[in-house]
């Protein structure tokens, strides 16, 4: 029979090509809406041709396998026309139905409107809940006709307080993700959920015979009421069985420190809001963590020095410069490893006893002397990586400060008991303990350190179920696989840092009917028929003891989080410090990181945060080895140069990055690439440093470094971070301020608005001013602010070669400076978004006028006028324009068109772009205030960067409205604006940087 | 009348001097019989050097049909250009063609209007040229563009939406400069040509050859009152040619005077691209006519003279080129700013400071050879140094487009030009579309002006008849 491609395969793409670097072929499938379209054209005798032709076709059958799994075993291999038409018919009634996406049978409840409000056009935003490491952060996400486009913080949610990390905001590109797993595969063979509940059923029963010996479930950690109700079932029923907890982003030593500290599970929180001094034991506590959103915003509100208040001081010890480390006011390059020993030496010249190692460097008295002089208003906080010591170490600290109860807290524990490891779990493996293991998410065969050997333990169970997203590595290893369900396609929830209860509520229901893990668990305890909604709704059902249900779980799901859930503070014991666990590395040490961006590579097939500049090095879509620059020296390497990293005989090679700041005999590894299982975005990009982890040593670990002569491409966003004799970020020492508040502007004349060609056309500016301010004094460079423009303004992702070649497309970047001493600068972070100039120098050069200046001061952009030039691009000093070199936006893969904001063009080739400073939300608020006959209130329109930004850096508004807090800002003394002296009248201005250096470290200062 | 064989001259007619510009012994029907024929001749009989030049052209042709469609179906992705180097090749080759197209028009229309008699043998092949230079330019500001199929919106033509272009913009100003300065040149050059084209007309061998060339000469018959009316109008044409001469590249320069970016805002580009344009259009025309005289053995048409006139012309433009970019480094440092005197230290040591070492070596250094009276009646040396000049002004655009581009104001934003395949294939294939087009006028159209050589013939016999009387 002939062949369908000559039928249907070429009209489609016309002239458009796809980028290669992203779009690979998928798998050869039947285009079913082609079929469709096919058999409407066809009338008569035709029209049976065509569906004859398409029932033999290979694809059909296929397509049909894979739409009815199962199936295909019973079509025998002759054709059984009639039954296979049968069939086809109602996949194509089904395709069509699949084309639109469907709301969730259960009711759930919107933020702001009823359902039945339902207005195409106007979205609607509902509470949910993504969890990072167990713990919960509050969102709204926005959604357009029931497909959720745009992930918002929750701001009334303490883990939150409206803002998000990138991860958060990239999350709704996974949903889409056309490479997520679709099926259940046994075998590798195509199966359904429902042989799948009835064999695993029988599993269970067997099981329970056994008392649920040789049972194992591996997860993630857990704070799910829902779900820790679930296993505490499970261990009634199967009292022999095992729970295994596991994350590699999460490092057990926090809650085991906490364990000893509280004498039970428990979590040590601090308030920023308190302190006047912060030291950083190599902690990214503005970036990491299930409470850095809320300690970023509290941090910043400590930094504010308009009103003359003395900023919190931020000491920061660490080997890598954080995100949190570029905020510092002094920071120290010191080993990871030496971090413990540091630790101890402050503890003991705070007066905590403790077994300190001699030869403290002077800044280690002098950071003492200062936290001590602010008792009870400082806080020490140890690091994400750091072993037990180190927190132990630092809550002493703490409590000879007499800062517990102030700036820190001992909150009750949230996660479950009796849990286990991952190195018990390889132990049990391949002792045969474990028969049935189960797996909830994580991806161990590709995580877990290499000394664990954990795919070969792996294969001693003899049932293996995997629920996970992708068919990656650990499935393909396993007997079963089960699609899991995004966690905005079914029903959770979980308990933020503090124990606030939070309810994660579907958007759209399960795209590839993902399971969830409850689900999977209710197998086992012999309700195979409950979907996720049945379990979370009536645990809670079961446990609410108040009136009226029903009311009590609208609210709940309206405000997305339960009200007094927070878990009271306990009492922490005094802890005497343990002999230090660990000694600094002799020689070389290799510090592990998860990622920036991709974290343990559980995010690596999301282009949006392959393609974010990692805030310290602006690389995108590969992960680096993070050096010295005088290390680099002693090599002899520069940037992309590869280097052989080996541990105990275990090597990798990976690209050179030259880090200003990282400290002297350190090297930075990044889990998260090299990866084989992920899809077509994150397969075979960098290296995979799980592969010299020893599971003994697992953050950093002695090892030896040596170039290998290769030359690697790499792809940053930023060649050049040094300011170049320019002044882009302008900074003052705090004594500087109070004398010169204006210190930004103090040397520059101010340009008189006459020298213009055109001064007489001067625009008054009547109705609405729009402008924007961004204090760098808070800006963390935590880089939310692109991702959430990426979601906001359908921003195309480019793939590596084109960033390489300089076209990455994100509005907004955030510029990295260094200055002064290379080994110890000061770091800047600079996020950039269109100025708006009130001259605009884009304009006036703009052939077709397809970029104009709107009344209010929007310097717009007119894509279907765009015929190209770039003429504009090369005119703007900020170089913000973006511009589309080739057909960057997927108008193919038909899954995408899902995430799309609808409100936003989806640019095609040979078009400018740039920052609108969200034009489609300026619009939406107008529209609603003229239909009320008001003026749009200051707040009302929250651009995406700044509705994102964790520290509240960027404030926009009316700057007419004299009382709005933009036109305040932009008040300051310290304002300035961007290359103000071209006369471009920038509507986005920069407050400028003020640093509070502890006058005693002037020698230790790191500017030039 | 020619007779049935037409071939080129059998031996090598040696060249009069740097005194004549046209050998002794010429008549009126030799020049017609020596300059008709080059373009009679049957195209078997042509010189091998021109078979093999036109194939070689053709080929490159084939290669910028080949890039072109690339770029029409992939994207303008295909060059080496990005942000912030949103220009790269495609200008730099623009204006480079432009400033070639320069030299035609000066030399029909200033020397004309200075009556500079030398003129004559080179005036319609360089005008020719700059037709044909034009051509090339005038595709790179539609290739360059992000949709080029949307080209014709620069262009005010009334519509719907009641959209007009943007007068401020200085490329829209380039629209109007370029289709001018095109449009004046062609009409120019075709005036100039309809005598001639009615003398191919009259010698022309074969029928449909008469034919061809009886419409084309629009019914000359060379009477008194057409002499008459062609000189008012030549004269006319001049007149309006030669503004035009200053302001095409004065415009462009505008793009880049008018922008912000340092190396570009600078109120000294107008009369320095202008003096450039020439310098270049006269080492272009020095680097096609010699190969010419020597193929067709023109040597007595085409002489020592020109050649030396033409490299005089050379070495001041030069000169005025080297005061430029004086000037430039000058008050790029004078004036203090820093964003300036970072651009050209950047030009002169930064990663394209080979190109900048390479522009001042070939436009400026070596061709104050030409200083010396040897190497101006050097014919090779005139060449090489004509090959060295058009080398030296496509490096000063490219150093001025893209140095100034890669690093502006914001160090964050400071990127790289690498240009790819495509762009080399790009430019290699104009050059081919260009010198194509020249072998072909040369077998077309009479590449020398017939009927103003015998008017030299005429003076010469005068100033010969006045000589003998004195006597």
């Amino acid at each position: 029979m002939s062949d369908m491609h000559s039928h249907n395969g070429h009209s489609r793409n016309g002239g458009l090509i796809p980028l290669e670097a992203l779009v690979e072929k998928p798998s050869k499938r039947i285009d079913i809406e082609e079929l469709r379209k096919k058999l409407a054209e066809g009338r008569g005798p035709q029209f049976w041709r065509t569906l004859d032709e398409a029932a033999e076709s290979e694809e059909m059958r296929e397509y049909v396998e894979q739409e009815f799994p199962g199936l295909s075993g019973q079509i025998p291999q002759g054709v059984d026309r009639r039954s296979l038409l049968k069939v086809m018919a109602a996949s194509l009634a089904m395709a069509g139905a699949a084309a639109c996406t469907k709301q969730p049978k259960e009711l759930i409840v919107p933020y702001v409107r009823q359902p039945e409000n339902v207005i195409p056009g106007v979205p609607l935003f509902y509470a949910t809940a993504m969890t990072t490491g167990g713990y919960a952060r509050g969102l709204l996400v926005e959604s357009h006709l029931n497909r959720p486009t745009k992930v918002e913080g929750n701001p009334d949610h303490p883990a939150s307080l409206g803002a998000t990390t990138y991860f958060e905001q990239a999350s709704v590109l996974d949903v889409y993700d056309p490479d997520r797993s679709e099926n259940v595969l046994n075998e590798g063979r195509l199966s359904t959920w429902g042989e799948f509940t009835g064999k695993f059923s029988t599993e269970a029963q067997e099981l329970a015979t056994r008392k649920g010996e040789g049972l194992a479930i591996l997860s993630g950690p857990m704070t799910s009421p829902t779900f820790l109700d679930q296993m505490q079932s499970l261990a009634q029923q199967f009292p022999s069985s095992k729970w295994y907890v596991s994350d590699p982003t999460v490092n057990p030593a926090i809650a085991s420190a906490a364990k000893k500290i509280a004498g039970r599970n428990a979590f040590v929180s601090y308030d920023l809001s308190k302190a006047d001094v912060v030291v950083s034991l190599e902690a990214d506590f503005l970036n990491c963590g299930p409470a850095a959103l809320r300690y970023a915003r509290q941090f910043a509100k400590k930094r504010a020095i308009d009103n003359g208040e003395t900023p919190v001081r931020l000491y920061a010890i660490e080997s890598s410069p954080s995100v949190s480390g570029s905020l510092a006011d002094h920071r120290f390059p010191v080993k990871s490893s030496a971090v413990p020993s540091i630790a101890y030496q402050l503890a003991a010249a705070c007066g905590v006893s403790a077994s300190a190692p001699g030869g403290a460097p002077d800044w280690v008295n002098i950071v003492a002397q200062d936290l001590q002089k602010n008792k009870g208003r400082s806080v020490v906080i140890p690091g994400e990586w750091q072993p037990e010591s180190v927190h132990l170490a630092a809550y002493a600290i703490n409590a000879a400060l007499g800062n517990i109860g102030s700036t820190v807290n001992v909150l009750e524990g949230v996660e479950p008991e009796n849990t286990h490891s991952l190195e018990e779990l390889v132990n049990d493996l391949n002792n045969g303990h474990v028969e049935t293991l189960v797996i909830l998410g994580q991806n161990p065969v590709y995580t877990a350190p290499v000394t664990l050997n954990f795919q070969q333990a792996m294969r001693k169970a003899r049932m293996v179920v995997r629920l996970g997203q992708f068919f990656d590595e650990t499935s393909r290893w396993s007997h079963w696989h089960i699609p899991e369900a995004h966690y905005l396609e079914t029903w959770s929830d979980a308990r933020a840092f503090d124990g606030t209860i939070t309810i994660q509520q579907p958007l759209i229901e399960p795209l590839y009917n993902g399971k969830s893990a409850h689900e999977v668990i209710s197998i086992l305890l012999g309700k195979p028929d409950q979907n996720s909604h049945e379990i979370v709704k009536g645990y809670w059902q079961n446990r609410y003891k108040g009136g009226n249900f029903d009311d009590f779980w609208q609210i709940s799901l309206h405000d997305g989080w339960l009200a007094n859930t927070a878990i009271g503070t306990i009492k922490g014991n005094a802890v005497a410090l343990p002999a230090l666990d660990q000694q600094p590395v002799n020689g070389l040490e290799v510090v592990y990181r998860p990622d920036p961006t991709i974290a343990d590579g559980k995010y690596s097939n999301n282009g949006w945060l392959q393609e974010c500049p990692k805030p310290q090095t602006k690389m995108t879509w590969d992960n680096i080895v993070a050096i010295s620059p005088k290390q680099a020296g002693q090599l002899k390497v520069d940037k992309g140069d590869m280097l052989r990293v080996t541990v105990n005989g275990k090597s990798v090679v990976g690209p050179t990055w030259v880090l200003p700041g990282h400290a002297e005999d350190s090297i930075t590894v990044y889990f998260g690439y090299g990866r084989e299982g992920s899809g077509r975005v994150g397969n075979k990009i960098g290296y995979n440093a799980y592969l010299i982890q020893d599971a003994s040593t697992p953050y950093v670990a002695a090892g030896s470094v040596a170039k290998t002569g290769e030359q690697y491409r790499i792809a940053n966003t930023q060649e050049t971070q040094t300011m170049a004799g320019r002044e882009p970020v302008r900074d003052a020492e705090l004594a500087e301020y109070r004398e010169h508040p204006n210190f930004p502007t103090r040397f520059e004349k101010p340009q008189p608005y006459s020298e213009s060609l055109y001064k007489d056309v001067k625009w008054p500016y009547e109705g609405y001013k729009w402008g924007m301010t961004i204090d760098l004094n808070v800006c963390t460079g935590c880089s939310a602010c692109i991702i959430a423009c990426q979601a906001e303004n359908n921003i195309a992702v480019v793939g590596k070669d084109q960033v390489a070649r300089g076209r990455h497309m994100h509005w907004i970047r955030v510029d990295r400076y260094y200055s002064g001493d290379l080994d110890q600068p000061e770091m800047y972070n600079q996020p950039i978004p269109c100025m708006h100039c009130e001259d605009a120098p884009c304009e006036v050069v703009c052939p077709v006028a397809a970029t104009v200046h709107s009344n209010e001061g929007l310097n717009e952009m007119v894509y279907n006028r765009c015929v190209g030039t770039r003429y504009c691009s090369n005119n703007c000093p900020y170089k913000v324009r973006r511009f589309n070199f080739y057909l960057y936006s997927d108008w193919n893969t038909e899954s995408l068109y899902g995430v799309r904001n609808p409100d936003v063009t989806v640019r095609s080739r040979g078009v400018m772009e740039k920052c609108s400073y969200c034009v489609q939300r300026i619009q939406e608020a107008k529209i609603t205030s003229d239909k009320e006959g008001r003026r749009v209130r200051d707040g009302e329109i929250l651009t995406a960067c700044q509705q994102v930004c964790p520290t509240e850096a960027i404030t926009f508004g009316d700057l007419n409205d004299k009382g709005s807090k933009v036109a305040k800002s932009q008040q300051l003394p310290r304002k300035y604006g961007l290359l103000d002296d071209l006369n471009t009248h920038p509507r986005t201005q920069y407050l400028g940087y003020v640093r509070n250096s502890n006058e005693a470290l002037k020698s230790n200062k790191r500017s030039a | 009348m020619i007779t049935e064989k037409i071939e080129l001259p059998p031996e090598q007619i040696p060249d009069p001097g740097p005194n004549r510009i046209l050998s002794p012994g010429h008549d009126y029907q030799s020049v017609s019989e020596r300059i008709g024929g080059v373009v009679l001749l049957p195209l078997v009989n042509s010189p091998k050097k021109w078979l093999v030049g036109a194939f070689i052209s053709f080929i490159f042709v084939n290669i910028l049909m080949f890039c072109m469609y690339v770029l029409f179906f992939r994207g303008i992705g295909t060059w080496g250009v990005n942000i912030p180097i949103g220009w790269g090749f495609a200008i730099v080759n623009f204006v480079w063609w432009i400033g070639i197209g320069h030299a035609g028009t000066l030399i029909s229309a200033i020397l004309f209007l200075l009556k500079q008699d030398w003129r004559t043998s080179i005036n319609r092949f360089s005008e020719a040229m700059t037709l044909f230079a034009v051509a090339c330019a005038g595709m790179f500001p539609i290739l360059h563009l992000g949709r080029p199929w949307l080209a014709y919106w620069l262009f005010p033509y009334p519509n719907s939406m009641w959209l007009w272009p943007q007068p401020r913009s200085p490329l829209e100003w380039d629209v109007f400069a370029v289709s001018t300065y095109g449009t004046v040149s062609l009409v120019f050059w075709y005036i100039g040509l309809v005598p001639d084209l009615a003398t191919m007309r009259d010698i022309a061998p074969k029928m449909w050859q008469k034919k061809i060339y009886a419409v084309l000469a629009l019914g000359w018959r060379g009477s008194a009152i057409h002499w008459h009316r062609y000189q008012k109008a030549y004269l006319l044409l001049a007149g309006l040619a030669t503004p035009l001469v200053l302001s095409v590249h004065t415009v462009v320069s505008f793009d880049f005077a008018i922008s912000i970016i340092p190396g570009w805002h600078t109120t000294i580009f107008p009369p320095y691209f202008v003096a450039g344009a020439i310098y270049s259009g006269f080492a272009m025309v020095l680097t096609l006519i010699i190969p010419m005289r020597a193929w067709y053995n023109m040597r007595d048409l085409v002489t020592l003279r020109h050649i030396e006139s033409a490299a005089k012309l050379m070495l001041g433009t030069g000169l005025i080129v080297a005061y430029g970019y004086s000037m430039e480094a000058f008050f790029s440092w004078y004036s203090g700013d820093k964003y300036e005197s970072f651009m050209y230290w950047n030009r002169m040591t930064g990663p394209y400071g080979f190109t900048y070492a390479m522009l001042i070596a070939c436009n400026i250094a070596i061709p104050q050879l030409l200083w010396i009276k040897k190497v101006r009646q050097t014919i090779w040396a005139v060449w090489v140094l004509s090959i060295i000049i058009n080398i030296g002004m496509w490096l000063e655009r490219f150093v001025i487009v893209v140095t100034s581009l890669h690093r502006d104001f914001l160090p964050s934003s400071w990127g790289m030009y690498i240009p790819t395949k495509y762009d080399w294939g790009t430019y290699a294939g104009t050059i081919g579309f260009f010198l194509l087009l020249m072998f072909l006028f040369v077998r077309m159209l009479p590449s020398i002006s017939i009927f103003e050589v015998r008017e030299v013939v005429h003076h010469e016999a005068h100033e010969r008849q006045e000589l003998l009387e004195a006597q």
